[in-house]
């Protein structure tokens, strides 16, 4: 059973298309009418990472840093010393790709909170190919403590979360998209930084996920429910901090996770439920995801055809973590 | 603010205090860097008793200048000058490098009260030091930020993304002073990575230049001064030093960069330290 709270038209070819990336430009602007310390700081992407809004609205609280990350990030961390709330934008290679060490030194251990968008991240970038996909942009920044990681999965969420960002602790990593993307949500749909949301009700096996990709495992449940099999979806767009409780739950529920994630499958979502899942309650886990290897140049739906990141691919792991199910129960009676 | 009014001798007698403590320090630590430190014991000693703006028992007041260490690995005489100037016990300098101590081994900006910024990894103090200063601006605030920098990360291109970012932005309250040494871990700095011409690429990069002795503190104080007047700018001021300052078999010796003195290297170094004092003063007399 679908929640009520999700778009109504979710499975209509009608469905409303958006970028996460445009979510973050209208909380972005949001945000700069209702704080007068927001400050967007931006490394000579701003209208495509959607910072372009709030500096045409706000060209006094606007900084353009040029190709400069390293920079950007640093720069971020000294005005907010002073008091401001910088949010920092570039594509996720570069930042936080390339700036790092100095969002881990000046920023997370040198407790200033600063918040990070990454645009463009994923597979689903297209034609730019392998060196402008981010991959690992999630284990990069979930290895550093203090650092919140969200990745939402509708331009819904992303605005929602960027607005949340400003209200929570610490230093936040945002992921977004460059490609339309179908609004799961809606308006009504809670969000709570840190909060997994149960999107599709099922006792089957339970698909945990974050970004866009999530349709698709919504796709693969709607698919399998008209084979009897009730699948349980989740969106965890926190990734850190990790919402323990509902993971917990899920695999009590329903003894079988798959992940699905458009990062590697090593270091990101699914690395984080499975350290969950060992330590408190294993069952059997399949990770969807990009298999340990770079991407390459080609359309957004090759490339999440290629890479295994389509509803087909996750029906697959669904039937591979349901026979290790039904195999560890049997031997078990 | 000139604390208590302290003539320039006195002031560069207070320098070889520190420096003492400095040595004191690092041998109770047992590791560290002793050369840099010695280096810009005249330059931190101007830095809080007669350039800066600050209130050691009100160390978070928002209308303080910013000191920002850009080289975190000179902190033993950060620390010692912040305890000479009432912002922690003498005392405590002991403790540097030691478990659950505030003094760690490069500055922690939460653990102790006075640091600004976190620091270690080299070429970020800048960036973090334009960051203060274009906010200040933003919000009228008159305060000024130095960055204090070493020679050896201007190797790093963040360095150099906010020596453009500074020049672009006119960032005029800001000071960017650099610990020319001319030594870095591996070597001399021209061997490593030439860095010269460094005041033609400053200036290049629309900066107002100075060069001073780093050693006379009058300079220092007349530098950061002349930095004041410079209102279409950002001021970089080449402080030239000599590393290991003060102390016969330190000095110029880069092999001195990251490690500390054994006790009885120490103790010859106090010695030096205190029978040296006359003819230190004697050279800027």
């Amino acid at each position: 059973m679908l929640a009520k709270h999700l778009n109504k038209s979710l499975f209509s070819k009608e469905v409303a298309m958006e970028p996460t990336r445009d979510g973050y430009g209208r909380g972005l602007v949001k945000l700069g009418q209702t704080n007068p310390n927001v400050v967007a700081l931006c490394a000579d992407l701003t209208e495509s990472t959607r910072t372009q809004p709030f500096a045409q609205k706000f060209p006094d609280r606007f900084v353009e840093m040029g190709v400069a990350e390293q920079n950007l990030a640093a720069v971020s961390s000294g005005m907010a010393a002073m008091g401001k709330l910088p949010f920092i934008s570039s594509y996720a290679t570069f930042s936080p790709g390339r700036n790092w060490e100095q969002i881990r030194t000046t920023i997370c251990i040198n407790q200033q909170k600063v918040v990070i968008a990454g645009a463009h991240a994923g597979i689903s970038v297209g034609p730019d190919g392998a060196t402008h996909q981010a991959l690992e942009d999630i284990a990069l920044m979930r290895s550093l403590p203090t650092m919140t990681v969200i990745n939402p999965c509708d331009s819904l969420e992303a605005e929602k979360a960027t607005l949340a960002a400003a209200e929570y602790p610490g230093p936040i990593y945002l992921r977004f998209h460059r490609e339309k993307t179908a609004t799961i949500t809606s308006k009504n749909s809670p969000f709570e930084i840190g909060k997994a949301q149960v999107l599709r009700e099922g006792s089957d096996v339970s698909v945990i996920a974050c970004g866009p990709v999530l349709y698709e495992a919504l796709i693969a449940a709607e698919d399998l429910s008209k084979v009897g099999l009730e699948v349980q979806v989740i969106n965890l767009s926190t990734i850190k901090p990790i919402d323990l409780e509902s993971i917990i739950k899920a695999a009590q529920k329903t003894k079988a996770i798959v992940t699905v994630e458009e990062h590697q499958i090593t270091g990101g979502l699914g690395s984080a439920v499975s350290e969950v899942l060992v330590e408190h309650f294993p069952v059997p886990m399949q990770r969807v995801g990009v298999a340990d290897r770079f991407g390459e140049s080609g359309t957004p739906e090759e490339l999440l055809e290629k890479f295994g990141l389509k509803a087909k691919h996750i029906k697959v792991a669904i039937k591979e973590v349901l026979k290790r199910k039904t195999l560890l129960y049997a031997s078990e009676t | 603010m000139r604390s208590a009014e302290k003539t320039y001798k006195e002031l560069q007698e207070l320098a070889n205090v520190i420096r003492a403590d400095v040595i004191k320090n690092l041998v109770a630590a047992g590791s560290g860097h002793s050369a840099g430190p010695l280096g810009m014991a005249d330059v931190f000693t101007a830095m809080y008793f007669a350039i800066l703006n600050h209130n050691p028992a009100k160390p978070n007041w928002p209308g303080r200048d910013r000191l920002v260490l850009s080289n975190g690995h000179i902190c033993p005489v950060l620390y010692a000058t912040l305890a000479r100037a009432g912002y922690l016990p003498i005392k405590e300098g002991l403790t540097l490098r030691k478990l659950g101590s505030r003094l760690q081994g490069h500055p922690h900006r939460v653990a102790l009260p006075g640091l600004e910024t976190t620091s270690g990894p080299l070429g970020s103090g800048l960036s973090q030091a334009c960051g203060m200063a274009l906010a200040a601006r933003m919000d009228d605030m008159k305060i000024r930020v130095y960055a204090l920098t070493s020679d050896g990360e201007h190797d790093a291109g963040n360095t150099w993304e906010a020596v453009m970012f500074a020049g672009k932005n006119k960032l005029h309250n800001l000071t960017c002073i650099i610990d020319r040494n001319n030594i870095q871990i591996d070597g001399y700095t021209e061997d490593i990575m030439p860095l010269e011409p460094l005041r033609e690429k400053y200036e290049s990069f629309n900066w107002h230049v100075l060069e001073i002795d780093g050693h006379n503190i009058e300079e220092v104080v007349d530098a950061c001064n002349q930095a004041k007047a410079v209102y279409e700018k950002p001021t970089c001021i080449i402080a030239h030093t000599i590393p290991g300052k003060g102390v016969d078999f330190m000095e110029y010796k880069y092999e001195w960069h990251g490690k500390p003195p054994n006790p009885e290297e120490a103790r010859i170094a106090l010695h030096e330290l205190r029978t040296l004092n006359g003819r230190i003063k004697s050279e800027h007399e």
